[in-house]
């Protein structure tokens, strides 16, 4: 039966120390990968025989201002839908150059939450075939979900709300 | 059968027309635009948009305390907020280290599958609409009706329910709620039973859903199929089996699958979930009734800093005044750490992805929504099949603009 040892045993057999952080919160394997090994690490738990991770269940972004140099995580939730077992992967970006390989070419339903994830982080995916703003209008020239935007302007002088003291 | 002939470029014959279907297309069931190429009425190839009701929940989310998300997470799957407002419920309660009574898992797991059946309900019935027969969907509705009242008794409100607390339900459940629970019980098999013998073997709706928008289990799990069109393809993955929450490893109840994953199978599986959530409903009225004694009248989890404490306490406990003043104000502190927790939704694997870095409102959540995911598979369902089809195809994946869009 596939646990987190063995699957952390064998991803370190593989990729040696270049994972990094490696943690169980609830239960779950999280770790971190370099960002240029990101195809490399998933392309192997989705072919080896025993880890057989098919399944993407979620990808996407956290925007962390105060990691310099790696603002941008990308989060991936796999799914070894045989054994049951899920782990989440993570890798960090640099904001001024958020350059990522895609894996849409791996898992086909990458490509909506790619495109969401570049529509609201400005994630640049490198691979993906359609990567354009998916959920805002064509024409925002902005990354809303990034930490500098807060949800209302608490400058804004038209939203008179004297009930509350806004 | 989907095989055409794609003529050169310039050619004489070659006049294909392009047809916008949506945002506001009465058959696209919600604000969603599909731009076909077709020819004749086949169709060549189809481009979807889909973002016309983006509310920017998740950017809202990071501004809220958890209280003030229940009543987004409503508006996600609207046609069953129930399982959203639970599957938030249990995310903050796997965050938070709340455990919940045994009765409160049983209760939460009636009110989550009358929410299915009424998802179900909606979405078979519509089917029907599309395909020609209206009677089916005004017949169940007023049974929808009935699940609503239940809801109703328990909350206050029917379709965007803000159902049950941290830590459990906000009141106990009333006898009227317990009687029309067994109304509904009572009732509904020879509804279901009827529904199904309108459809199922009747001709017309056969020949238009038989081989319709169909996909291979290889294909719909690399497209991020979870949920009955995930079942309908002939993969057994049901999270209330895989991953059991709110005691769901106590019932007893089997996963239908089908085998070509076209639009009849989809109606199919639906069809069987519904029968199978009657008998999970039967089966966890009867635990509750089992329960005697103080223990009857158990309805949240003893978690004083989460749930909000009784209106008459407030007045007259200290602490009580200063957890309720907290909590209404937003200003309990979530403690730190990130966590995936996922319910079976009526359309899919519905997970919620919370980040806190110790503060009073997330740090980030995200949520997967299910229709989201497999609506990319729509274009390649629809290739090469009739306009028609596009139509039956699209209610029979139960595409819900609220969630897509979130």
């Amino acid at each position: 039966m596939l646990n987190n040892e063995i699957i952390k045993l064998k991803l370190t057999e593989k990729f040696g120390d270049q994972l990094t952080n490696w943690d169980e919160p609830y239960g779950m394997l999280t770790f971190i990968a370099p960002k240029d090994l990101n195809l490399k690490v998933i392309q192997f738990l989705y072919d080896d025989a025993e880890l057989r991770f098919r399944f993407l269940t979620d990808l996407q972004a956290v925007h962390y201002p105060d990691r310099k140099g790696e603002e941008l995580a990308v989060v991936y939730h796999l799914h070894n839908l045989v054994d049951n077992v899920r782990i989440r992967l993570k890798i960090f970006a640099d904001i001024e150059k958020p350059d990522v390989f895609s894996a849409t070419a791996l898992y086909r339903s990458a490509n909506h939450m790619e495109r969401e994830t570049y529509d609201f982080f400005g994630v640049n995916f490198i691979g993906h075939p359609n990567l354009k703003r998916i959920l805002n209008v064509d024409e925002m020239d902005y990354f809303p979900m990034r930490k500098q935007y807060p949800v209302e302007d608490q400058s804004r002088i038209d939203k008179d709300d004297e009930m509350f003291g806004r | 059968m989907n095989e055409h002939i794609i003529l050169p470029e310039g050619s004489i014959e070659k006049q294909t027309n392009t047809l916008n279907l949506g945002p506001t297309h009465p058959a696209t069931h919600g604000v969603f635009q599909n731009i076909l190429e077709l020819d004749g009425e086949r169709i060549l190839k189809s481009t979807s948009t889909i973002g016309y009701i983006h509310r920017a929940f998740e950017k809202i989310a990071e501004r809220r305390p958890l209280y003030q998300i229940t009543p987004l997470t409503d508006r996600l799957n609207y046609c069953s907020s129930p399982i959203n407002n639970m599957g938030w419920h249990i995310t903050c309660e796997k965050l938070l280290g709340v455990k919940t009574p045994k009765r409160v898992d049983y209760l939460r797991v009636i009110i989550m599958e009358l929410a299915r059946i009424s998802d179900h309900l909606i979405c078979n019935s519509i089917v029907g609409v599309d395909t020609g027969a209206f009677t089916g969907f005004l017949y169940v509705m007023q049974y929808r009706e009935l699940i609503y009242e239940i809801y109703e008794e328990i909350c206050g409100s029917r379709l965007t329910t803000t159902i049950g607390r941290i830590g459990g339900f906000e009141r106990n459940f009333t006898p009227a709620a317990f009687q029309k629970l067994e109304k509904f019980l009572k009732e509904y098999p020879k509804v279901l039973k009827e529904f199904e013998n309108l459809f199922t073997r009747n001709r017309i709706f056969m020949d238009r859903t038989i081989g319709c928008g169909p996909i291979g289990a290889e294909k719909a799990l690399n497209y991020g199929f979870t949920g009955p069109n995930l079942r309908a393809a002939g993969v057994d993955y049901d999270v209330r089996v895989h991953t059991p929450y709110s005691s769901y490893e106590d019932f007893d109840f089997i996963i239908p699958v089908g085998t070509t994953g076209d639009c009849y199978d989809r109606f199919l599986v639906r069809n069987e979930e519904m029968w199978q959530s009657l008998s999970i409903i039967e089966q966890a009225y009867q635990k509750v009734q089992e329960f005697k004694g103080a223990d009857a009248e158990v309805f949240h989890a003893d978690a004083p800093a989460y749930y909000l404490p009784e209106k008459k306490d407030v007045y007259t406990k200290m602490e009580a005044l200063i957890y309720h003043f907290k909590i209404v104000m937003g200003e309990t502190a979530i403690p730190e750490g990130e966590v995936y927790s996922c319910v079976e939704g009526a359309n899919g694997e519905l997970g919620f992805y919370l980040i806190s870095d110790g503060g009073r409102t997330p740090y980030r959540l995200h949520f997967r929504r299910p229709c989201f995911i497999y609506y990319q598979a729509f274009e390649e369902l629809v290739k090469g099949g009739m306009l028609s089809d596009a139509i039956v195809t699209m209610s029979s994946l139960n595409l819900i603009a609220g969630e897509m869009d979130a």
